[in-house]
């Protein structure tokens, strides 16, 4: 048989168009390290001056792996002061207003409030951050929306903080870790869902986070580039946790949103779990559907960073394969790996509908955002 | 010439078939004198090691046609005979026998298991049945007792490929395993990775609740030893290392290179080694074993999959006998005419596992007197 | 061929780059070491401005584990997903059969033989020895 070889395609520039996206993964950044003191209580400010954050992991300040660029981000995203992502003016201009953003939604990183063994302090930061998202970018800048950081470890805080959060309809949703002490669809986490059901919000799950386990069941990977590709193993054990423990179930209202973890390994995921869930369907005898049916209804995924199969067609056919209804465009600004918005329009070959739907549609649906 | 039975009339070679150890017990003729005494006083011997990621009453365990009426699935010959080589037409079955002793924590105990179960493979079943073939089974958590193991068992060619499991101490690119590819690649062994673990933890995120979500994620650990495989430069360090990826659920994968790829092409500093984008990498040096093929059924993936990857070389037919993955003869899901058939069903594993034409116990694989 | 006169000398000294236009494109325009290239400013992945990208080396391995640096400041990566360009020949290294910027041919004239053009509008000089550089489109 023959073997097609593969041509690398060239990135199409699509006819001038007026953009008009709603970006599913921004990250806001501080201007200084202390920026976020101000929104702690004196005694967590005391507290994080005295002995900083406190990870399960070897490092008190960075993460396990070294990126391969200065702060994860775009070497071209660095305002005149400041970090990448830490300057509204900046990225108004760099990206707001030049790439058609009609509504972005923060994914605030800042300190990882949900990996925090202490506590106590988590939470405080978490409610600092909610509080920081609201002062520097929510308020002055009205296209952007907050989540509201939890942490996940500490349902009663959690819940606490989605209820103070509820009333303000500038938090779009609720933000975890997919990364936690145990796999998110066991019991211990259903209070936060019930909570999350009742404020009327997704939750939204970005890439990362810090439990204590290595990204593999083989322990931890050398390299960075290895590291990067576990994002897409935490989204597939996050959503066959959420599906098999029943949480959908459960929780027929609860959306959940999968941030930066790329789209394409979900069919086959889909498949795998429909078929052996046949086979041993006896041992989760509180399932009343098909796995890839609870997926379908209740999870929904960003398009960034965007899958590169060398044939468009591959593309087009597993986003039809995911549902073209369940994907939100998404770039990640200002991290490399950005995905600039005419690229992504380019690379999908389906209808305008479709098109417009990935590209804003559905978050609109999702967010109910006018 | 092909075998009643066979597949779309072709011969075929089962690249992957369990059988089982009944007990303990069935180990200690093998043992040395102070091993056959600590099993008997510390009553080792009547210790079952089965395996958490290998419950044997479960439906995936053995379909019922193919369930003993009575020990372990997978510990009766005859059964293996007539339903999984007679049963598909094939010519040879490889064999992989995957005792629970191999996860314990003390390398020696652990190698000593190991060579135990591979001497009562050669007695019990390769002496019996000249159409099979085995899998060196060796202590994972020790390179060095394993490079052992190997050494002594790489003369008996019936021994075609090397077992490492997919969930282990460390990832299986990583250099402190790198002793047992260069035995392997000396020996022309195949590493054949299998799905199940040493059981540190079985996700990124630990424990879950269920064997169904256990048996799910083996794909993941899968995925992450073909990234540690290309990334750690085993492939560059070993040109002739061949590793095959057995029960593995095979549709994961072109997603995965396409990732993989992508992340190369802006990381690549980081691994200066790897030279070539992975892929391509992939298709020289890993092979994946057919079923459980993860897909909906009829859903013609196993092309999608040759043409997404690009090469027609990278599948090698099994049953996963006595598992339950497909019923009745629907072992290959292609339509009878596809020239994919020859491929998959015998010419790859010709190809991936030098031995298997080397024995002189059966006669030479000639597949070109076959007609189909 | 067209030949665009783009840059001065003087205004792109050795390690240092410079976007241009010509014609509407933009392009990259490269001093290595008193050689001057220049490219294709479009990354040809998601059209990132490769002059805006970081100078590197060429990093390289024939063993995993010994790792050699060479060409320093001869190579420019992309600032978003950082692919790797041969600022000498505009090929990429992360798929060095498969992808390729259009290298334009990029040569330093004297100032006598200057076409008029939208930079010499800008800048122009009264010291007709000042040397330019052209373009060639």
């Amino acid at each position: 048989m023959s073997i097609v070889t593969a041509e690398r395609p060239k990135a199409q520039r699509p006819q001038r168009q007026k953009l008009s996206v709603v970006d599913c993964d921004i990250h806001p950044g501080f201007s200084t390290p202390d920026e976020i003191h101000p929104f702690l209580p004196e005694r967590w400010r005391e507290h994080v001056k005295t002995f900083g954050g406190h990870y399960r992991q070897a490092f008190a300040d960075t993460l396990s792996h070294p990126r391969m660029a200065p702060e994860v981000s775009r070497a071209d995203a660095w305002p005149p002061k400041g970090p990448p992502g830490s300057d509204l003016e900046f990225m108004r201009a760099q990206h707001l207003d030049a790439n058609g953003v009609e509504y972005g939604m923060l994914m605030p990183l800042n300190r990882g409030p949900g990996n925090q063994r202490n506590l106590g302090y988590g939470a405080a930061l978490a409610t600092a951050v909610n509080d920081w998202q609201i002062a520097k970018w929510v308020t002055p800048e009205p296209r952007l929306r907050a989540s509201i950081v939890v942490t996940q470890e500490d349902p009663e805080a959690a819940i606490a903080e989605i209820e103070k959060r509820a009333g303000d309809e500038r938090f779009a949703q609720i933000m975890l870790p997919p990364r936690s002490l145990e796999p998110l669809g066991r019991k211990r986490y259903w209070p936060i869902y019930e909570a999350a059901v009742a404020a009327k919000r997704p939750l939204a799950l970005h890439v990362g986070g810090i439990n204590g386990y290595p990204a593999t069941a083989s322990g931890y990977p050398s390299y960075y580039i290895e590291e990067q590709h576990t994002n897409v193993q935490g989204m597939q054990q996050l959503v066959t946790s959420l599906v098999l423990e029943g949480v959908f179930e459960r929780f027929p209202q609860l959306r959940v949103v999968l941030v930066e973890g790329g789209i394409a390994w979900m069919p086959a995921l889909k498949w795998r779990l429909d078929k052996h869930y046949k086979r041993l369907k006896a041992e989760v005898p509180h399932l009343k559907r098909l796995p890839s049916e609870y997926i379908h209804d209740h999870i929904w995924l960003t398009t960034q960073p965007l899958d590169e199969p060398d044939k468009d067609s591959d593309l087009a056919e597993t986003f039809e394969l995911v549902g073209s209804d369940r994907i939100m465009f998404s770039t990640d600004y200002p991290h490399w790996d950005f995905d600039d918005p005419r690229f992504v329009l380019s690379k999908l070959t389906l209808s305008p509908e479709k098109q417009q739907a990935i590209l804003a549609g559905n978050a609109r649906a999702l967010y109910g955002l006018k | 010439m092909a075998m009643p039975n066979s597949i779309f009339g072709h011969p075929a070679i089962d690249c992957d078939v369990h059988i089982a150890v009944p007990n303990t017990a069935a180990l200690m003729p093998y043992l040395d004198a102070y091993w056959y005494d600590a099993f008997r006083s510390r009553g080792i011997e009547k210790t079952s090691f089965t395996l958490t990621g290998d419950p044997p009453n479960t439906p995936l365990a053995a379909r019922p046609d193919w369930r003993p009426k009575s020990g372990k699935p997978g510990s009766d010959l005859e059964l293996l005979r007539s339903q999984a080589l007679d049963g598909f037409g094939s010519s040879f079955a490889i064999a992989n026998c995957l005792f629970g002793g191999m996860a314990l924590h003390s390398e020696d105990l652990a190698a000593v298991m190991c060579k135990a179960v591979n001497d009562w493979v050669a007695d019990t079943w390769l002496d019996k049945e000249p159409r099979l073939r085995a899998s060196i089974l060796v202590p994972q958590q020790s390179p060095e007792l394993a490079v052992e193991e190997i050494e002594r068992r790489a003369h008996d060619k019936r021994f075609v490929q090397i077992t490492l499991l997919a969930m282990g101490n460390e990832l299986l690119g990583r250099r402190s395993l790198w002793p047992i590819y260069e035995v392997a690649v000396r020996h022309n062994l195949p590493i054949g990775v299998h799905a199940g673990g040493l059981y540190h933890h079985p996700t990124l995120n630990g424990w879950g609740s269920f064997f169904l979500e256990d048996y799910v994620a083996n794909a993941f650990a899968f995925e992450n030893q073909v990234v540690s495989l290309v990334c750690e430069g085993a492939f560059a360090k070993f040109p002739d290392l061949k590793v095959v990826l057995i029960e593995s659920g095979v549709t994961w994968l072109p997603a995965s290179m396409w990732r993989l790829n992508k992340t190369w092409r802006g990381v690549r500093p980081e691994i200066p080694w790897v030279k070539q984008v992975p892929s391509e990498l992939v298709r020289q040096h890993i092979r994946l074993t057919l079923q459980p093929f993860d897909e909906p059924e009829g859903s013609g993936r196993l092309e999608r999959f040759v043409e997404q990857m690009q090469s027609d070389q990278l599948i090698l037919f099994s049953t996963d006998f006595p598992h339950w993955h497909f019923d009745g003869k629907d072992a290959l899901p292609l339509s009878p005419s596809s020239p994919l058939a020859p491929k998959i069903l015998y010419q790859n594993a010709l190809d991936t596992y030098p031995r298997l034409t080397e024995t002189t116990s059966v006669p030479a694989f000639a597949p070109k007197e076959i007609s189909p | 061929m067209d030949r665009h006169v783009v840059a001065k000398v003087a205004d792109v000294q050795p390690g240092d780059r410079k976007l241009v236009t010509v014609k509407g494109r933009p392009i990259a325009l490269f001093n290595l070491k008193g050689e001057f290239f220049a490219i294709g400013d479009k990354c040809p992945h998601e059209a990132g401005s490769l002059c805006s990208g970081r100078l590197v080396g060429l990093a390289e391995a024939d063993v995993p584990g010994e790792y050699r640096l060479s060409r320093s400041g001869e190579f420019i990566k992309c600032p978003w997903h950082g692919w790797e360009f041969d600022i000498r020949t505009g090929q990429s290294w992360c798929d060095p059969t498969g992808t390729r910027v259009r290298a334009y041919d990029a040569k330093v004239e004297p100032g006598a033989e200057l076409n008029k053009g939208p930079y010499v509008a800008e800048t122009f000089k009264v010291t007709v020895e000042d040397d330019y550089v052209v373009i060639n489109l």
